[in-house]
């Protein structure tokens, strides 16, 4: 029997994982990924608590939304990381100072 | 143990595992193609909460559409990614490893002494929809369910979502597009 804790080990971990990822990394596209595995460990939380509820499917929806939200800002994020790679010519974080030209 | 048990733990094992090695490889092609096995392995999770609408989604929209464009932004940005990236730095938001992995892992080990603590208290509304029975049960046909979901009880968030879909999309666009000469 796989009970709700299972899933929240397991969530706790990937969501750990992306922390480290955002906080270590100094590449803008492996930051990305960080934030990804984030999302990602949040919404099988959702997944997870939304089986006990049939009523309304809440968590199953909102994990829908969520993962249409999670492509929305990765489509304007990895826009953004192009352009400030053809202004800057490196996506290395550490690099990167200015905001405006 | 049951089979269900078993298989479980290893897409558990497998999500978990390849996430550790995406952000401990050097190389940054491997560790994006590892990013597609935790997708697919946190898709095969879902199916154990009984979500397979979700668990179907997360692989075209992850595998087919995310994975895809981080791709392109990896071979668009190629010179410098080969460069190895790994120097240190003093500011906030680039840590060195170590401290970042203190960090996390001691996130890790407050979330799971919530979760341990957290065990005892499962909330009134678990307890009541499974004393009534009221919980997904495998034989359920949930796509049908969520359908319906989607256009009555949740269309407003739908509509909502779908302008903003179509304001991601011009955005984006318009981000990326080359600049005109002044």
């Amino acid at each position: 029997m796989i009970t709700l804790t299972h899933f929240l080990v397991v969530s706790a971990c990937i969501f750990c994982i992306g922390l480290y990822a955002v906080l270590a990394k100094r590449n803008a596209i492996m930051v990305l990924v960080g934030i990804e595995l984030m999302i990602n460990a949040a919404i099988l939380n959702f997944v997870a608590f939304g089986k006990y509820d049939e009523a309304n499917y809440g968590g199953q929806i909102f994990a829908l939304f969520a993962i249409v939200l999670a492509a929305a800002a990765v489509a304007v994020g990895l826009a953004i990381i192009l352009n400030v790679y053809r202004k800057n010519n490196t996506i290395n974080l550490d690099d990167i100072m200015d905001l405006r030209d | 143990m049951s089979l269900e048990v078993v298989l479980f733990y290893a897409f558990a094992a497998l999500a978990i595992g390849s996430a550790l090695l995406v952000v401990s490889l050097k190389n940054l092609a491997r560790a994006l193609f590892l990013f597609f096995i935790v997708l697919f392995a946190i898709a095969g999770l879902y199916l154990f909460a009984l979500a397979d609408f979700v668990a179907i989604t997360q692989i075209l929209i992850y595998v087919g559409g995310v994975l895809i464009l981080m791709i392109f932004a990896f071979m668009l940005s190629n010179k410098e990614l080969l460069a190895d990236l790994q120097n240190t730095s003093k500011q906030f938001l680039s840590l060195p490893n170590w401290q970042a992995a203190l960090l996390a892992i001691g996130f890790v080990l407050v979330m799971g002494y919530g979760i341990y603590e957290w065990q005892g208290f499962t909330p009134d509304w678990i307890t009541t929809n499974l004393r009534n029975g009221a919980i997904i049960s495998p034989s359920d046909n949930t796509i049908n369910e969520i359908g319906y979901k989607f256009i009555t009880q949740y269309v407003l968030a739908f509509e909502v979502i779908s302008i903003f879909l179509l304001m991601v999309l011009i955005g984006a666009a318009h981000l990326s597009r080359k600049e005109s000469q002044q």
